[in-house]
């Protein structure tokens, strides 16, 4: 076993890859830096040089390209929000993610589910049909389904939990899945063939201001000045957030979820309950990606915790009884940058070249496409289109938040 | 099982608890302007570190201040509130 294993490591038939590219050394200046490689930094340095001609970009990752939330998501990709300029915002992530293999010339194993929202009480039907009437507005995809209709969708699903009877459904049939890392290593690498500079195991440690400018940033790697810093770093948008003297209306929770063993495909679309807590997905490989709530205090810490492990496979159990006897493959937990209205933050805060992408919370993955495409758009034109200018940071200052706190299923 | 130790009751379960975030001074409301409360009401800390935070033991409905490691995930202390209210508020 070992020794077959060194052979195939140093057979010459199996090459490392090295798509993406090595770490160069870090330069003085850039145009353009931006602080975090995931799936929203690497798009956005793919639509700034794609779309905009600004090659000179450097991306920062103190850790490997893709290894934070990008890594850890559900992968679920859908536009069935609430309020009009959110289904609008994410409408164009599905979009683009429908088109991204071809694209970026990259399988993203993009799988068309459907997703259907199980509702358990007179309350949450309101807000579903709220959700499917303002989805139909805006041109998306939603209907209302009724016991009958959801037996036909998922024939595996226990409609009749006991105490909690599933009385209605919202069915998103657009709704889907896709590879996450191949998401950002596609974006990455054709970023790079570009021009941008990917550097991994690059920590940004401070930053200099002059005036409302963030001048300089100070690495592990040394020194580098920049036209305009963007972060997008997830989890910690507030300690990065910090280092250029800004406060951001953010609170970090961790967020848990697992994978069983693979069985054969016996559940198509993607099931959540909010009321339950829960959401099931079966993966190309088989497997039932279970996902939760956020833990109940703020932490960055990526812990597990049985106490929501036992609550996620309880409400699993609730709705596919069968699954009692599939064991826990994987779990893990990511650090979720959860706002007051469960809406993102782009937009250019209070300094003038220092640009956010921030408050990603439980919904960063499904719009990693069209946050990179509005804000390099952004950035390059130095003004902010329509679609993204509901989400700036200056709507905690005047009250008028985008709520999506209905619409998430992850949380609370 | 993570456990926490309530002034009032001793160790129990941290599922028993709720946090209900960081120790901040409330700007007075008639004074304040409206940047100043809107960054009251939204804006937080989010410290990586350790913080001090109210917390409530929900089955006694004590209400009680806590130091915590946001990082390493350790509560450092529990205490019943200061007879001249929370001490070390956050900016």
């Amino acid at each position: 076993m070992v020794f077959a294993l060194l052979k195939y490591g140093f057979s010459r038939r199996y090459p490392e890859r090295d798509e993406i590219p090595r770490t160069p050394d870090l330069q003085s200046h850039y145009d353009v830096v931006i602080i975090g490689g995931g799936g929203h930094g690497a798009s956005l340095a793919y639509h700034l040089a794609k779309h905009h001609g600004i090659t000179n970009v450097a991306i920062l990752e103190k850790g490997y390209l893709g290894g934070g939330n990008t890594a850890r998501n559900t992968t679920v990709i859908r536009s069935n929000y609430t309020d009009q300029r959110s289904i609008r915002f994410y409408a164009k992530a599905l979009r683009l993610y429908e088109s991204l293999a071809n694209e970026l010339d990259y399988n993203m194993m993009y799988s068309r589910r459907g997703q259907l929202t199980l509702s358990h009480s007179d309350g949450v039907s309101r807000s579903l049909r709220l959700r499917a009437d303002a989805g139909v507005f805006c041109g998306e995809a939603n209907e209302i389904v009724d016991r009958q209709q959801i037996r036909s969708l998922v024939p595996s699903l226990n409609l009749d939990i006991k105490g909690m009877p599933i009385l209605c459904g919202l069915w998103h049939p657009s709704a889907a899945i896709a590879r996450h890392d191949a998401v950002v290593w596609g974006y990455a690498i054709r970023a790079c063939e570009r021009g941008v500079e990917l550097h991994q195991r690059t920590e940004v440690l401070g930053m200099e201001l002059s005036g409302n400018r963030v001048t300089r940033l100070r690495t592990n790697r040394g020194d580098v000045s920049a036209g305009t810093v963007v972060q997008c770093v997830a989890g910690y948008s507030s300690v990065v957030a910090k280092m250029a003297g800004l406060k951001l209306p953010i609170r970090s929770y961790p967020l848990q979820a697992m994978v069983t063993h693979p069985v054969k495909p016996f559940l198509d679309p993607m099931v959540s309950s909010t009321a339950l807590h829960c959401y099931v997905s079966q993966s190309a490989r088989g497997e039932l990606v279970i996902g939760g709530g956020s833990d109940p205090y703020e932490l960055y810490n990526t812990r597990s915790t049985l106490e929501l492990k036992e609550s996620l496979a309880a409400s699993a159990l609730e709705m596919f009884p069968f699954i009692g006897e599939l064991k826990i493959l994987r779990q893990w937990a990511g650090i979720t940058d959860m706002t007051p209205d469960y809406s993102p933050i782009m937009g250019q805060g209070p300094l003038s070249n220092y640009w956010l992408d921030a408050g990603w919370g439980t919904w960063g993955f499904k719009a990693t496409p069209a946050s990179g495409f509005f804000l390099a758009k952004a950035i390059s034109e130095n003004r902010i289109p329509d679609e993204i200018r509901p989400f700036q940071l200056s709507r905690f200052h005047s009250f008028d938040l985008v709520n999506e706190m209905g619409a998430t299923a992850a949380s609370h | 099982m993570k456990l926490m130790t309530c002034p009032l009751n001793g160790p129990r379960n941290i599922t028993e608890f709720q946090c209900h975030g960081e120790v901040h001074r409330q700007p007075e409301p008639s004074g304040a302007s409206d940047h100043e409360w809107a960054e009251y009401v939204w804006m937080s800390n989010n410290t990586a570190g350790v913080v001090r935070e109210w917390w409530c033991h929900t089955p006694t409905n004590f209400w009680f201040l806590a130091e915590r490691n946001t990082v390493t995930d350790e509560i450092l202390a529990t205490f019943p509130v200061p007879a001249d209210g929370p001490s070390g508020e956050a900016s």
